[in-house]
């Protein structure tokens, strides 16, 4: 899993006054731009050179008519809509009632939504595997035998979305947190209870607004993280789009390179949509 | 006080039964196949998974990410020395962004990367004379997992270099110490949480690669994710599944280790710089 790591942003400070230009300083630099950039722009040469036909960029206009290509880019996209609503459903309903009622339980939060970063993805689905197997096994004389075929259908497997929830669930319980602690709870709900309003009404006319920018980038997380995952979906034999570019690899290389490119630049506007929700927040702080 | 109590259940129960249905039953499923053999209790899948073949994958994945860690945090402590003491805002701004876009950029589209650039048929290696097959090994993995390791450790390393104050060079320099005595005894122990932290970070993430090897090396290195998938996709006899569970089973043990060290540091840097 590529882990979803170092959103928050580094303060910008002035370069202190010992900042001399020094000729090391210019070898890093050098080096670290020759290996970051070299392989960026060799793959693109790959994608658009071939010694017979030139330089062309029917790889990147083949890409939409390419088999699969549509059907699995709108599953992983179906699979991120279910996961975010699923675990943002999950999630912020816990996390508001541990905060307001129950503050004993939320080491036992952190700890939960801390586990599935120390548990390495191919070991969940090692486990995930055996458990669907024995499960049908077990369920196979209770209605519930069904539910759990249902969940494996190809067409739209819940039982990834229900995966993806638990890879996700760290990267969204920090999110949250971050973005609970910067508004007092406790006076919001209990203001708002006071004058009548409902519990549905508190939540998402109260805390939801409150809240938007740090549900914005859990969900731009999810988004991420489901289009780019490979591990569970392909070990579980579903064809997501991370696993059809491999599919389609072994027939169309030039391709293969060119989705590649594509999510590199996809990852890079996710982020990008993502710092500048946190930017706002930092800005609405500081005005303050 | 009892009602808001049940209440605060009430909220976090959805979660809490999610977690344990999707989360818990498939770790018992995995504790107790890897100590079941044909129905049995026995030690004989973890035993097996410390043998042969299995023993050689788990000491490869160790050591690549232990490789990977080392070097990735000498190499991006040193770019993010080099950006925080640099004097061009615009370019320390570029490479912090473009730290977070490649240190979350792994998986498949990071091995096609690589073998567009030094796979057999690769842009460069045509132009460099690579050997064939350079790329698909041990040391090639390295190279290429250093491409989202070394920004990982940028981005773990940049807040804490920064914090750290020029008036502690100053102090130092007025008290006569030397460049090497305010790195060796000032600089480097306020660093070195945040430095462990990154190389337990890195660590993990090399650890637990799956995607990127599967689709560059294949099974031609010995890693244990990858033994894992081949015991899980049954291109093996059966009841392997139960040696793939003992597999992961040492796979959560190393990451665990790993992870015990990691949270506690975590605080403690934090704690340090802020």
């Amino acid at each position: 899993m590529a882990a979803l790591t170092g959103l928050e942003r580094v303060p910008a400070r002035a370069p202190s006054p010992a900042a001399r230009r020094r000729p090391w300083r210019l070898v890093v630099f050098a080096l670290a731009a020759v290996y970051f950039l070299v392989p960026l722009g060799a793959s693109f040469w790959y994608t658009v050179y071939t010694p017979t036909s030139g330089v062309s960029f029917s790889a990147y206009g083949e890409l939409i008519t390419a088999e699969g290509f549509v059907r699995s880019l709108a599953l992983s996209l179906g699979l991120a809509a279910a996961t975010i609503v699923l675990v943002l459903l999950l999630t912020l309903p816990a996390m508001l009632a541990v905060r307001l009622f129950a503050p004993r339980l939320r080491p036992v939060m952190e700890v939960l939504c801390t586990l599935p970063l120390v548990v390495p993805p191919i070991t969940f689905v090692a486990g995930l595997s055996t458990s669907l197997r024995v499960g049908v096994d077990v369920l196979a004389p209770t209605p519930f035998w069904g539910t759990l075929i249902a969940m494996q259908d190809p067409g739209f497997p819940v039982v990834l979305v229900l995966a993806y929830v638990v890879l996700v669930l760290p990267f969204v319980y920090r999110s949250l947190d971050a973005g609970l602690r910067t508004m007092d709870v406790r006076t919001l709900v209990e203001a708002a209870r006071n004058l009548g309003a409902s519990w549905p009404y508190v939540l998402f006319r109260v805390i939801v607004p409150n809240l938007r920018s740090a549900l914005a980038s859990a969900s731009f997380l999810t988004l991420a993280l489901v289009l780019g995952e490979y591990t569970v979906a392909s070990l579980l034999g579903y064809e997501p789009f991370a696993v059809w570019i491999v599919t389609v690899s072994g027939s169309k290389g030039q391709l293969s390179v060119a989705v590649s490119i594509l999510s590199l630049l996809l990852i890079w506007l996710l982020l990008l949509a993502v710092s500048s929700v946190f930017g706002k927040e930092f800005g609405r702080e500081k005005r303050k | 006080m009892n009602r808001s109590r049940s209440r605060g259940w009430l909220g976090a129960l959805p979660l809490l039964a999610f977690f344990a249905l999707v989360f818990g039953v498939p770790a018992v499923a995995l504790v107790a196949g890897a100590f079941t053999v044909q129905g049995r209790p026995s030690l004989a899948n973890v035993s097996q998974s410390l043998q042969g073949g299995h023993l050689t994958a788990l000491i490869g994945s160790v050591r690549l990410s232990a490789v990977v860690a080392l070097l990735g945090a000498v190499l991006g402590t040193f770019l993010a020395y080099a950006i925080v003491t640099s004097r061009f805002a615009l370019l320390r701004e570029a490479v912090l962004t473009a730290s977070g876009v490649l240190a979350n950029f792994g998986g498949v589209p990071l091995a096609f990367f690589w073998i567009a650039t030094l796979g057999n048929s690769g842009v460069v290696s045509g132009l460099i004379g690579l050997p064939t097959g350079s790329l698909y090994t041990f040391w090639g993995l390295v190279i290429v997992y250093l491409y989202f390791s070394v920004p990982m450790m940028v981005l773990a390393m940049a807040p804490a270099l920064d914090g750290l104050r020029p008036q502690w060079r100053e102090a130092a320099a007025n008290n006569g110490a030397t460049a090497w005595h305010y790195w060796r005894f000032v600089a480097l122990p306020v660093l070195a949480p945040a430095m462990l932290g990154g190389v337990v970070l890195l660590f993990g993430g090399a650890f637990s690669a799956y995607a990127t090897a599967n689709a560059m090396v294949g099974t031609v290195v010995p890693l244990v994710t990858l033994k894992i998938a081949s015991a899980l996709t049954g291109d093996v006899l059966i009841g392997y599944e139960n040696i793939a569970l003992a597999l992961s089973l040492d796979m959560v043990v190393v990451a665990g280790i790993v992870m015990a060290i990691y949270l506690p540091l975590q605080r403690r840097t934090s704690r340090w710089l802020h």
